[in-house]
C-alpha cells in the first residue's frame, strides 16, 4: 500500500448516486491521474457522510474540508486548486462541517465531543471492503463473544447496557433476547427489520449502505445469544444499494468464515438471507413483516403470541431494527458501562436522527439520548434556514407528534418524551419554519396513512378515509367548525380499536397538532357569509 | 394464533379474573368473549363466527382491560390471571358506535331492498347499539356487482371485508377462489385476475353465502322464473325437493332447528300450485340402485377403485379442477337432481301423456352448486335442459312467504306418484355419510342376495371430518371412507392419490365426498345461520326420519321396483346409461373452465 499525502473520500449512497457521484468519482480519478498525482492522492468510496439533499459530497483529508454539490465539470478546478496548489475551493466548500461526533452538553453548559457509536464507521470506511471494517476493529465483538462469553453473559451485558429498540417501540433489547432464548423450541430466527418506511427517515438505509458488516456482526451476536441458526434481513424494496452492499458483505463474510458453519472454529453456525420488501409501510410492523417474509399479504398478526415465542413459521423470532443491531457490536466490545456513559440514566446510548425540513444542514446525525430538540436543530442542524423562526417540528415520523416552541428544551429520549405525549419513533425530525402550514403538513400525514393502511381492520381502513376527507376540506378553507372535534374523535377511536400500531398511532400527530396549532387550524374553517 | 391457543388449552390451568367487577374462573386459554358468555353477558361481535378463526377485522367486540392503553378484542384476546375487564364503559360504547358508523360510510345501506333485510348481522348490530344517524358521507362511487357466476352473486358495495368468505373458501374448503386485493381503503375481495366468480375456480358450493354476515354474497335467484312458469297455463310445472330441505325449511318459519317438515313441505308446494309435487328422495333411491350396482361391478372387476360418489356438484367441479387424475374413480351415476330431471320429462311425461316441452322441472335444493349442475351443457338427456330451475331452501322460503303460506300450519301430505315415494336410505342422503350408509345397505343385498341385518352404520355418521368403516360382505372386507367439506376431502384424496401412485391401489373400496361441511344439511343454499352445531342437529333429524319410515333400503322402494319394471329395465341398462349416467371434464386450475383434450 502506497503512502499517500491526501485522501479524497467520496460519498457513494443512494442519494449521491442519483446526483451523479459515480461520474464525479470517475472524473476525479481521471483528473488526478492526468495531473500526475495518482501516486500521492487516493480516491476512496465511503457510505453517506451524513449530508443529504446537497448533491455529490466529497471530503478531502487530512484537512477535513467538505465539498457539496460537486459535478464532473467542477473536478478539474477542484483538483488543480486544492490538490495541486493546496488552496481549498471556496465556492463549493460547506460553510460548516457536519458533526461527525456526539456532542455532550456538560452541566456547565460546555459542549464536549465524543466518538459516535452507531455511525462510528459510516462515511469513513469503504462499506464494500470487509478488510476496512476489520481494520476498524470489526468482528472483534463476535470474536470476544464466541471465545470468552456464554450466550447468557451476552444477554446479560445487553440487558445491563439498557439498550432499547430503536425502531420506535423502545422495548428493552436484552429482555427480548432473553424471552427468545428461554422459548423451548430449538429452532429460532433473527430478523433484522430494514423495511424503513417512515416518511422522512433514512437512517437505516445509511447504516446499511455505510456499514453493512456492522449489521452482520450485530446479527451474529444476537444469533449466538438466543441460539438461532438463521437470520433474515428484510430490506425495503426501494433500497437497491443497501441490498447490493448487504449481499456483498454477506458474500465476503462467508469467504472469511464469519458466516456459515463453525464461525471462528466455534460450535456456532449462522447464515443470513436477504428478503426484499414489496413496498407496504405496514410491513415495518414486526408481525406484518413476518407474514410478508412467509410469502403472504402483509397483514399484522394478533399479539400475543409475540414473535419471541411464535414468530417466523411459528418459531421463536427476534425482530430488531437496524440501528438496534448496529449498537450491539459496540456494547459487546466496550461493555455495558462504557455504553451507559452515553445518554440518560433511564435511556442510555445514542440516537441516530434524520433531520430534514427548514434547517441549514439537513442530514443524518447521531446524538446522545436526552439531547434537547434545540441542540439538535441549532448545534447539529445548523439552525433554521435563512434565519427564520422555528415554528414546530414533527418528531418520530408520520406516526410521530408535532412539537411546538415550548418543547425545544425538553430532553429527547424514549422515556422522557412519553411524559409529554410525544415519541422518538423512527428518529425523523421534520423542522418547520414560521411560514410552514400545519394543515398542509397534517394533510400529507393523513393522506400517507390512508394510502398505507393495510385494510385489515375497519377503524384504520375507514377511519383514515374520513380523516382525509376532513383534512382536505380544511386545507381548502372549506372546513366546518365540528371538523376539529371529528378529527380527534375518529383518531381516538382508531387509537383504541385499530388492530395494529399503524392505525393506533394517528392520534398522536392529530392531537399534538391540535394542541400546539389549534388557532391556525381553526382559521381554515369556512367563515359563515355575513 | 391457533397453535398458541391449543397449547394454552392443554395446560388446563384455571385463572381468576373479573368482568364488570364480577368474579369469574375459567380455564386458561378462554377468550374474553367466551368468558363473558359464561356470565350471560353478550359482547356484540360482527366479523366473529363460531366456526372460524377470529381475525379481529371489525373491532366491534372491544373491551377495556385495566392497565392497557388500548382496547382489546374480546373475540381473540385470551383472558389472563387477575385481569379486570369492563365491557360497557363509555369508551367502549363510543368505540363500537363509531366503528358501525364508519362501516356505514362504506356500505350500501339500502336495507329495504337488500336480500338480507331482516336477516343481516350488521342491521342487527346497528339496532342493538342504537345507531340513529348516518354520521359520515357515503363512499364515492359504486363498484360493479359480480354476476358472472350462474350460482352466486357478489356485491362489493355491501361487503364489509370481514374476511369470513375468504377464510371459509381457503381454510375450510381449500378452493381459494376468493382473495383480498389492493390495500387500505381500496381493499376489495375478488377472484384471481379479477374476472369474477363465474370465471374462477369457485366450485359454487356457496359456503361464502352462508358465512357472509351481510348481503354481499347470495344465490343467483330464479324465483321470478318459477313464478312465471307457475302462472303460465301452457306449462306443466313439477317440483322435486332434496332430502336435506325437510330438515331445514322449518327454520325459515320460526320452527326449532332440526324440525322435520317433509309433509308440510309437500303441502306448501301444492298450495304454490305446482302441478305435481314429487320428491328428490325418490331419485336418491334410484341413485343407490345405479351407483350401488356400479360399485359392486367395479369391486368385482377390481376396476378403478376406489369408487367415489358423485352426488355433490361442488365436489364434482372441485374434482374436475384439482383432482382430474381421479376422474375415472368417480361414479358415473348422476346426482339425484339430475336423475329426476330427465325422468320428469320422459318417464313421467309419457305416463301422463304430456309433451316434453310443456314440462317445467323445478328443483328445491340446499345447494347453490346445483344451479351450476343443472346448467351443465351435458345435462340434456331428455332432449331439453333436464332441470329448468333450481331454487335454494332460502328462495323457496321467500316464495312461500310472498304467497302467504305459513309452513308451520300446513298439514302433512305425501309426495305425488310416481316420482315421490322414498325410503329411509334416501332421506339420509342429506347428511354426511348418508349416501355411503344407503349404498352399503343395498350393496350388501346386491352382492349376497341377503339383507344386511344391522343397517345403522354408525361409524360413517356424525361431524368428524373424515370417517372410516369396514363392512364384511361375505368375507370381502369392504373399506370405506367419508369426507365432508372440501378441505377434508383434499386430505383424504391426497392420501388416496399417494397410495395409488406408490402402490397402484388404495386401501379404500368406496368413498363418499360431500362438498359442504355436514353434507347437504350444511349446503350453501340453506337458511342463514348454519353453524356447525346446527348442521349436526339437522343431520340427526334425517336419521330420525329414516328410523320412522316403513322401508329403509332403496331396493325395497315399490316405486323404484316399478320404474325398473315399466321403464328402465334393470340398473345399469342402456336406458339407464342414457338417462342416468354422465361424464366429466378436466378443468383449468386457473379459471375453472373446461380444458379441451388434445
Amino acid at each position: 500500500m502506497n503512502m499517500v499525502r491526501s485522501h479524497v473520500l467520496i460519498s457513494i449512497d443512494a442519494g449521491t448516486i442519483m446526483a451523479g457521484a459515480r461520474a464525479v468519482e470517475e472524473a476525479l480519478v481521471k483528473e488526478i491521474a492526468s495531473q500526475g498525482l495518482a501516486e500521492e492522492i487516493a480516491v476512496l468510496e465511503t457510505g453517506s457522510i451524513g449530508i443529504t439533499g446537497r448533491g455529490v459530497v466529497v471530503v478531502v483529508y487530512p484537512e477535513g474540508i467538505y465539498y457539496a454539490g460537486v459535478t464532473p465539470n467542477d473536478v478539474p478546478e477542484l483538483v488543480e486548486e486544492h490538490l495541486l496548489k493546496g488552496r481549498p475551493l471556496k465556492r463549493l466548500m460547506l460553510a460548516e462541517a457536519p458533526k461527525r461526533y456526539v456532542i455532550k452538553r456538560e452541566k456547565t453548559g460546555l459542549l464536549k465531543e465524543q466518538p459516535r457509536v452507531v455511525l462510528r464507521n459510516s462515511g469513513i470506511i469503504n462499506p464494500e471492503s470487509i478488510d476496512e471494517y476489520i481494520a476498524a476493529q470489526g468482528y472483534e465483538a463476535i470474536a470476544k463473544a464466541l471465545t470468552s462469553m456464554t450466550p447468557e453473559e451476552v444477554i446479560s451485558e445487553v440487558k445491563s447496557s439498557g439498550l432499547s429498540g430503536r425502531g420506535g417501540a423502545s422495548f428493552p433489547t436484552g429482555l427480548k433476547w432473553e424471552f427468545a432464548r428461554k422459548a423451548p423450541d430449538p429452532e429460532k430466527y433473527i430478523i433484522c427489520n430494514a423495511d424503513e418506511g417512515e416518511p422522512g427517515t433514512f437512517k437505516d438505509r445509511l447504516i446499511l449502505e455505510g456499514d453493512p458488516h456492522k449489521l452482520i456482526e450485530g446479527m451474529l451476536i444476537a444469533g449466538y445469544a438466543v441460539g438461532a441458526q438463521k437470520g433474515f434481513v428484510y430490506i425495503r424494496g426501494e433500497y437497491t444499494l443497501s441490498t447490493e452492499r448487504m449481499e456483498k458483505a454477506i458474500t465476503e463474510a462467508k469467504a472469511y468464515g464469519l458466516l456459515g458453519a463453525h464461525i471462528l472454529d466455534s460450535d456456532f453456525s449462522f447464515d443470513i438471507f436477504i428478503m426484499k420488501g414489496a413496498g407496504a409501510y405496514v410491513c415495518g410492523e414486526e408481525t406484518a413483516l413476518i407474514e410478508s417474509l412467509e410469502g403472504r399479504r402483509g397483514h399484522p398478526r394478533n399479539k400475543p403470541p409475540y414473535p419471541v415465542t411464535e414468530g417466523l413459521w411459528g418459531k421463536p423470532t427476534i425482530v430488531n431494527n437496524v440501528e438496534t443491531l448496529a449498537n450491539i457490536p459496540e456494547i459487546i466490545k466496550n461493555g455495558a458501562t462504557w455504553f451507559k456513559a452515553y445518554g440518560t440514566e433511564k435511556c442510555p446510548g445514542t440516537k441516530v436522527y434524520t433531520i430534514l425540513g427548514h434547517v441549514a444542514t439537513p442530514g443524518l446525525i447521531e446524538t446522545e439520548m436526552g439531547t434537547t430538540l434545540r441542540d439538535i436543530i441549532y448545534e447539529y442542524g445548523g439552525g433554521i434556514k435563512e434565519g427564520k423562526k422555528f415554528k414546530g417540528a414533527l418528531v418520530g415520523g408520520a406516526a410521530g407528534a408535532f412539537l411546538g416552541p415550548d418543547m425545544l428544551d425538553v430532553q429527547m429520549d424514549f422515556v422522557n418524551l412519553k411524559e409529554y405525549a410525544a415519541v422518538l419513533g423512527s428518529g425523523a425530525i421534520l423542522v418547520m419554519n414560521e411560514d410552514a402550514s400545519i394543515v398542509e403538513m397534517l394533510k400529507s400525514v393523513l393522506h400517507f396513512f390512508k394510502h398505507e393502511s393495510c385494510g385489515h381492520c375497519v377503524p384504520c381502513r375507514l377511519g383514515t378515509a374520513q380523516l382525509v376527507e376532513i383534512v382536505d376540506r380544511l386545507a381548502a378553507h372549506e372546513g366546518k367548525k365540528e371538523d376539529l372535534d371529528k378529527l380527534l374523535k375518529i383518531s381516538k377511536v382508531m387509537r383504541d380499536t385499530s388492530f395494529c400500531p399503524l392505525g393506533q398511532s394517528l392520534y398522536l400527530p392529530i392531537s399534538s397538532a391540535l394542541k400546539y396549532f389549534k388557532d391556525e387550524i381553526l382559521s381554515h374553517v369556512k367563515q359563515a357569509a355575513s | 394464533m391457533v397453535p398458541y391457543r391449543k397449547r394454552r388449552l392443554q395446560e388446563q390451568k384455571m385463572i381468576k379474573a373479573t368482568i364488570n367487577n364480577v368474579d369469574i374462573e375459567v380455564a386458561e386459554g378462554t377468550t374474553i368473549l367466551e368468558a363473558a358468555k359464561k356470565l350471560h353477558l353478550n359482547i356484540p361481535t360482527l366479523c366473529h363466527h363460531p366456526d372460524l378463526t377470529p381475525e379481529g377485522s371489525c373491532g366491534i367486540c372491544v373491551v377495556e382491560v385495566e392497565g392497557f392503553p388500548t382496547l382489546k378484542r374480546a373475540c381473540m384476546t385470551l383472558l389472563e390471571q387477575g385481569w379486570k375487564v369492563y365491557t360497557n364503559t363509555a369508551r367502549v360504547r363510543n368505540a363500537r358506535k363509531e366503528i358501525v358508523e364508519l362501516i356505514f360510510s362504506n356500505h350500501d345501506t339500502d336495507c329495504l331492498t337488500c336480500i338480507k333485510n331482516g336477516k343481516c348481522e350488521l342491521q342487527d348490530l346497528a339496532a342493538t347499539l342504537g345507531i340513529r344517524t348516518f354520521e359520515y358521507p357515503k363512499a364515492d362511487k359504486k363498484k360493479e356487482i359480480d354476476t358472472s357466476s350462474v350460482a352466486i352473486i357478489r356485491d362489493p358495495n355491501k361487503c364489509i371485508l370481514c374476511g369470513r368468505c375468504i377464510q371459509v373458501c381457503s381454510k375450510i374448503q381449500t378452493v381459494n377462489a376468493l382473495t383480498l386485493s389492493q390495500r387500505g381503503y381500496d381493499t376489495v375481495i375478488t377472484t384471481v385476475f379479477g374476472e369474477g366468480m363465474g370465471n374462477s375456480v369457485c366450485v359454487n358450493c356457496g359456503q361464502c353465502t352462508v358465512y357472509c354476515p351481510v348481503g354481499a354474497l347470495y344465490e343467483k335467484s330464479q324465483v321470478e322464473e318459477v313464478w312465471e312458469a307457475l302462472n303460465n297455463p301452457d306449462k306443466h310445472v313439477v317440483v322435486q325437493e332434496a332430502p336435506a330441505i325437510r330438515a331445514t325449511l322449518g327454520e325459515e318459519f320460526d320452527l326449532e332447528p332440526g324440525s322435520l317438515v317433509a309433509g308440510k313441505m309437500h303441502a306448501a308446494l301444492r298450495r304454490l300450485k305446482f302441478d305435481a309435487v314429487f320428491d328428490t328422495n325418490f331419485t336418491a333411491d334410484l341413485t343407490i340402485m345405479e351407483e350401488g350396482t356400479e360399485v359392486v361391478e367395479r369391486i368385482k372387476a377390481g376396476k378403478n377403485l376406489p369408487v367415489i360418489t358423485s352426488c355433490s356438484p361442488g365436489w364434482i367441479k372441485f374434482m374436475e379442477t384439482f383432482y382430474p387424475h381421479l376422474m375415472a374413480n368417480v361414479s358415473t351415476a348422476k346426482s339425484p337432481q339430475q336423475m329426476f330431471g330427465p325422468l320428469s320429462k320422459t318417464y313421467y311425461a309419457e305416463l301422463k301423456g304430456i309433451s316434453k316441452e310443456k314440462i317445467v322441472s323445478v328443483s328445491i335444493m340446499p345447494c347453490t352448486a346445483k344451479k351450476f349442475e343443472a346448467q351443465r351443457p351435458e345435462m340434456k338427456a331428455s332432449g331439453y335442459q333436464d332441470v329448468d330451475f333450481v331454487l335454494t331452501t332460502r328462495e323457496l322460503a321467500r316464495m312461500l312467504r310472498e304467497a302467504g303460506i305459513d309452513l308451520k300450519e300446513m298439514p302433512d301430505e305425501p309426495a305425488d306418484d310416481p316420482l315421490g315415494e322414498y325410503t329411509g336410505a334416501a332421506t339420509i342422503f342429506g347428511a354426511t355419510g348418508g349416501v355411503m350408509e344407503a349404498a352399503l345397505r343395498s350393496a350388501y343385498f346386491l352382492v349376497t342376495g341377503r339383507e344386511l341385518e344391522n343397517i345403522d352404520i354408525l361409524p360413517v355418521r356424525g361431524m368428524a371430518g373424515i370417517k372410516e368403516a369396514e363392512v364384511d360382505v361375505d368375507g370381502l372386507k369392504l373399506k370405506v371412507a367419508v369426507a365432508h367439506g372440501l378441505g377434508n376431502a383434499r386430505k383424504l384424496l391426497d392420501k388416496v392419490s399417494d397410495q395409488l401412485a406408490k402402490e397402484g391401489k388404495s386401501e379404500y373400496h368406496f368413498i363418499e365426498i360431500m362438498a359442504c361441511p355436514g353434507g347437504c344439511v350444511g349446503g350453501g343454499g340453506q337458511p342463514w345461520g348454519s353453524d356447525m352445531a346446527r348442521r349436526a342437529r339437522r343431520g340427526e333429524t334425517l336419521y330420525e326420519e329414516d328410523k320412522s319410515l316403513p322401508f329403509r333400503r332403496s331396493h325395497e322402494n315399490p316405486s323404484i321396483k316399478a320404474i325398473y319394471e315399466k321403464y328402465l329395465g334393470h340398473p345399469y341398462s342402456d336406458k339407464s346409461h342414457h338417462l342416468l349416467h354422465t361424464h366429466y371434464y378436466k378443468r383449468s386450475p386457473l379459471d375453472g373452465k373446461v380444458l379441451l383434450e388434445e
